[in-house]
């Protein structure tokens, strides 16, 4: 197990490195510099700026300063906010997507369960159709309709809730339902296909010949197995969810994370980019080695070093 | 066939598409303006004949730009599914076939794409490559031919085993022969299934594109750079946003609709279309 454990700590580092040594490239290539502006500089002022942040080296050679400043837990300064350490905007930025994400992942979690446990439950009739409409709609309304929509209901016509900004518990709901609707919608359709599958295997025909009720079968012994294809989803959704949205937080103008995916990349804001992937990558590995260990909590027969990706 | 005729979500899904992709190939002569054509109606008006959309804020009929818009949208979706569809294949069958050496070394440059926050890596590539037709195509592109290459991977191991692969090989054929002759054409059913879930998702990935600024440049409108045109309005010109809105949703509807029978009745057994993200 703990054999295991660092074979795929090692393989995720591996991933990590190649993750980040592909994004630095790239993003070197991509045209224009981060202190291209309006104005023009004079050469002199433009080396010293250069040299200042260390742009005038070869490039591989930025990569290593880059590479040896993390290990001293330093992700340099940003480019963009002007003497900023990156460290210290992700930190602070990571609160409001911390709690909005997990928000959406325990509400998405929860509904989306329910939804397919229901479906599935009384499969083919008009709940089930219903419950696989609400799912299909969720996969495929952009968030930013949804947004719209759920801004024009309850803000403008309705007056319940605060239309945007991050400051009590009433201005979280909406953000929060818009973030969860689509990963609710995935979760839901794999319940119900997963459970259905589970339900036509020997050992629950076993379980009904031997006269067991129906809801006992259903609840007890189907749905722990049904729910280990959704433990797996969970990892991505999860890591994804806490890093933050764009649309919702530019929408819902929220103080967060994923904005400086976006912005950070069209500054050419080096080290934040940087900083942003280093972070989406860690909470990803985490996020799916939190998985691998849920999976022997929910099947103890799973011995883990058999589970395959 | 009649087992596709009996599936009502197939019919309805799929006359909505055939219908769809009709009205984008002949909208040059449907349309009853160019999508171009400034000051043909006035500014910003809600739907009223002979304008049945309304017109927007340049006095161009909406109804004929969502036409055009139609040409743009389904093109990326098709176009990047397909290229995701050969990359995705080709890299998945060789990693799934050959295994050994050629699986590590394919599969950790597909890892390294599938843990690639999808949305950096298709700002960053629409950056290097531009914004033409060209630039949005192999960013979306890009970013979704891993999910095929796993999928074509695992059912290729699956396959490899099996007696008709053994035939072919006493035979004589040579492994890429068997490979690409044999095992691939086998997997046709599942792949058009993928397929059909990954042409709307592309569709999305572009209207988000253009939501942050990033996609198609004007005059060309997709119905994402519509929509997005109509998002910053949305309280005083609610049709701007909600007819390519519509489009959009009924398009993806469709899609998945279609995706979902055609799973069933091509391939009952897996849960492609339900767990990607």
């Amino acid at each position: 197990m703990s054999r295991y454990f660092l074979k795929s700590l090692f393989q995720s580092f591996f991933t990590l490195s190649l993750l980040v040594i592909l994004t630095f490239f790239l993003l070197r290539l991509a045209p224009g510099g981060p202190f291209d502006g309006d104005k023009v500089w004079p050469p002199e002022i433009q080396a010293n700026i250069n040299a200042k942040y260390g742009l005038d080296k070869p490039l591989v050679t930025q990569f290593g300063v880059w590479v040896n400043a993390i290990f001293h837990g330093d992700l340099n300064e940003s480019f963009h906010y002007i003497g900023t350490p990156v460290t210290e905007i992700i930190h602070e930025a990571s609160s409001a997507s911390f709690i909005l994400g997990m928000s959406a992942l325990l509400l998405s979690t929860f509904f989306g369960i329910l939804l397919g446990v229901l479906a599935a439950w009384k499969r083919g009739s008009f709940l089930d159709l219903s419950a696989m409409f609400i799912a299909i709609s969720g996969m495929t309304l952009p968030a930013y309709l949804v947004a719209t929509f759920l801004i024009l209901l309850f803000s403008n016509l309705l007056g319940w809730l605060p239309p945007a900004l991050w400051e009590d518990k009433k201005s979280m709901i909406l953000p929060v339902i818009t973030l969860a609707l689509r990963p609710l919608a995935i979760v839901a359709r794999m319940t119900r296909t997963s459970l259905l599958e589970v339900l036509h295997s020997d050992y629950i025909r076993t379980a009904h010949a031997k006269g067991l009720k129906e809801r006992t079968i259903f609840f007890k012994h189907a749905l722990k197995n049904a729910l280990i294809p959704i433990v797996t989803l969970l990892g991505p959704i999860a890591a994804s969810l806490i890093t933050g949205s764009y649309v919702v937080e530019t929408i819902f103008q929220i103080p967060g994370l994923g904005q400086y995916f976006i912005t950070s990349v069209l500054d050419r804001d080096y080290p934040l980019v940087m900083g942003m992937t280093l972070t989406y990558g860690a909470v990803l590995i985490l996020c799916n080695l939190l998985v691998d260990l849920t999976y022997g909590f929910i099947d103890p027969r799973i011995r883990i070093g058999e589970v395959r990706k | 066939m009649k087992l596709f005729l009996r599936d009502k979500r197939f019919v309805v899904s799929s006359s909505i598409l055939i219908l769809f992709c009709l009205l984008a190939i002949l909208a040059p002569w449907i349309a009853p303006y160019s999508y171009d054509a400034v000051g043909v109606g006035p500014n910003l008006s809600p739907p009223h004949f002979p304008f049945i959309m309304g017109t927007d804020v340049l006095g161009r009929d909406l109804f004929s730009r969502i036409l055009y818009g139609a040409r743009l949208s389904l093109a990326v979706g098709f176009c990047t599914a397909l290229f995701s569809l050969v990359l995705g294949t080709f890299t998945g069958a060789i990693a799934g076939y050959y295994g050994g050496k050629w699986d590590r070394i394919l599969m950790s440059i597909v890892d390294v794409f599938y843990i690639f926050p999808m949305l950096l890596l298709a700002i960053l590539l629409t950056l290097l490559l531009g914004r033409g037709f060209i630039g949005i195509f192999l960013a979306i592109g890009m970013t979704t031919w891993v999910s095929q290459a796993r999928l074509v991977r695992a059912l290729v191991l699956q396959a490899r085993d099996l007696p008709y692969v053994e035939a072919g090989r006493a035979m004589g054929l040579s492994h890429f022969q068997v490979l690409f002759k044999h095992i691939v054409p086998n997997l046709t059913g599942p792949m058009i299934v993928s397929l059909t879930f990954q042409i709307p998702n592309n569709i999305l990935t572009e209207s988000f594109l253009s939501f942050i600024g990033l996609g198609l440049q004007p005059p060309y409108s997709s119905w994402g750079t519509l929509a997005n045109e109509g998002f910053r309005g949305i309280q005083s010109y609610p049709h701007l946003m909600i007819f390519p809105g519509l489009a959009l949703f009924i398009t993806m509807l469709a899609f998945n609709f279609l995706g979902d029978s055609l799973r069933d009745i091509l391939d009952p057994k897996s849960s492609i279309g339900t767990n990607h993200n």
